[in-house]
């Protein structure tokens, strides 16, 4: 077990644990799609901690690539989830 | 053994400044501060990837979790009215049981972790990549992964990133646009978005043997775009409405056209035949790296662009009668 993986590991599941209770807690939109956010961070940090493997070894391929398309698949959900939020202050103001 | 304690003394400090930073993002009362330290977190979570020996992740989220992310967040709080930007975290007794819940969540999950990590030396796939990855047609074993190896997961999120820039535009027009720019950013824009674009063509280039790839490619590009919206040009520099449309499908369509071809020629569906894979791959990532470009930059704009024309009249005589 390594230093690093084991620290970034842990650290990916405060960060997980830090956004459920913001995404929870926050009272608008914009504040629970941050929350939600750093919570998916904290996912991709515990893959990325297994996939490491010492400064010497090439580290798994395959977290990275999952984590990769767990990006770009985060920030357009983040950006419907706006876009939605618009249209529903638009349909409160109607 | 002197340089193994400065490597932990810095993955400490790195874990304890990412945590604090998203503890900031997700406990600032005031919105716009949350919005400030959530980039700041994106950023220093390009740092941690790029020490946990993850260039390509280093690099999508420096452009996309720090850049896309917080230019959208930036813009959405435009619209956030004055009252949300102060005591926006709940307070009370049930919060405070969600917060010892989401302490004990933790607790747990770091429990399974450390036994899970701790037990004999798990079966991993990396072995079964490294011995694949001469055959992929590519050297970066991430671009193998997406592009070859799982390649029909990399179609299917595609077609993610459709239907959501598809429930975008369908939500209403675009968010208003920006002022035109003053001389000095709109001479700015004149290097930046050039350079970008030459960055996005060596990222796509590169990403079959160095970090690099489509996701990238299409960050950047679609960083062009934010930049170019920012500085007043409506359009975001995306071309005319029919070409978008034809940009948005174009990653999910040239990876059916290989997917059906390969299908044709006796090959399993996505089985790159023998010595094409390279080409293969390089053509379905130009395709989806203009794909990916044009549904960020929609995405940013944040709704039907007003350069697409008037929405088409509803047709009133089917819709449904409305009940009380």
């Amino acid at each position: 077990m390594l230093f690093a993986e084991i620290t970034y590991a842990l650290t990916g599941i405060g960060l997980f644990a830090l956004g459920l209770r913001g995404s929870l807690l926050r009272r608008s939109l914009l504040g629970r799609i941050i929350g939600f956010n750093v919570c998916g961070a904290g996912v991709f940090m515990l893959f990325v901690a297994i996939a490491y493997r010492g400064p010497e070894q090439v580290p798994d391929a395959l977290p990275h690539a999952l984590v990769l398309t767990g990006i770009v698949v985060a920030v357009s959900a983040t950006a419907l989830a706006l876009a939605l939020g618009r249209r529903l202050r638009e349909s409160e103001h109607e | 053994m002197m340089a193994m304690q400065l490597w932990q003394l810095l993955d400490l400090l790195l874990a304890g400044l990412t945590l604090g930073l998203g503890w900031a993002a997700v406990s600032s009362p005031d919105l716009r501060r949350s919005v400030v330290f959530f980039i700041a977190f994106g950023l220093l979570l390009a740092v941690v990837w790029a020490r946990l020996k993850a260039p390509d992740l280093a690099l999508a989220e420096a452009a996309i979790g720090a850049g896309l992310s917080g230019a959208l967040l930036l813009s959405a709080l435009r619209d956030e009215p004055d009252t949300a930007m102060v005591g926006d975290v709940r307070v009370g007794p049930i919060a405070a049981l969600i917060s010892l819940a989401s302490l004990a969540l933790a607790a747990g999950f770091a429990w399974v972790t450390v036994h899970t990590l701790g037990s004999a030396d798990p079966v991993r796939l990396a072995d079964e990549i490294t011995a694949q990855l001469p055959n992929s047609g590519v050297s970066n074993p991430v671009t193998a992964v997406l592009l070859n190896f799982r390649a029909y997961d990399t179609l299917l999120e595609l077609a993610v990133l459709l239907a959501a820039v598809l429930g975008i535009l369908a939500l209403g027009p675009a968010r208003r646009p920006y002022r035109a720019a003053g001389p000095l950013l709109d001479g700015l824009l004149r290097w930046l978005v050039p350079l970008l674009i030459v960055t996005a063509g060596y990222l796509l280039w590169a990403g079959a043997h160095a970090p690099g790839g489509a996701f990238q490619a299409g960050a950047m590009l679609a960083a062009a775009a934010v930049m170019l919206r920012l500085g007043g040009h409506t359009s975001a520099g995306l071309p005319r409405a029919p070409i978008q449309r034809i940009l948005l499908t174009a990653g999910i369509a040239a990876f059916v056209l290989v997917g059906v071809t390969t299908t044709g020629l006796g090959l399993g569906f996505l089985q790159y035949p023998e010595g094409w894979s390279g080409a293969l791959i390089l053509l379905i990532e130009a395709a989806a790296t203009l794909a990916i470009a044009t549904t960020l930059a929609l995405a940013y704009i944040g709704g039907r662009p007003t350069t697409w024309g008037p929405e088409k009249p509803a047709n009133t005589a089917g819709e449904p009668a409305e009940r009380d």
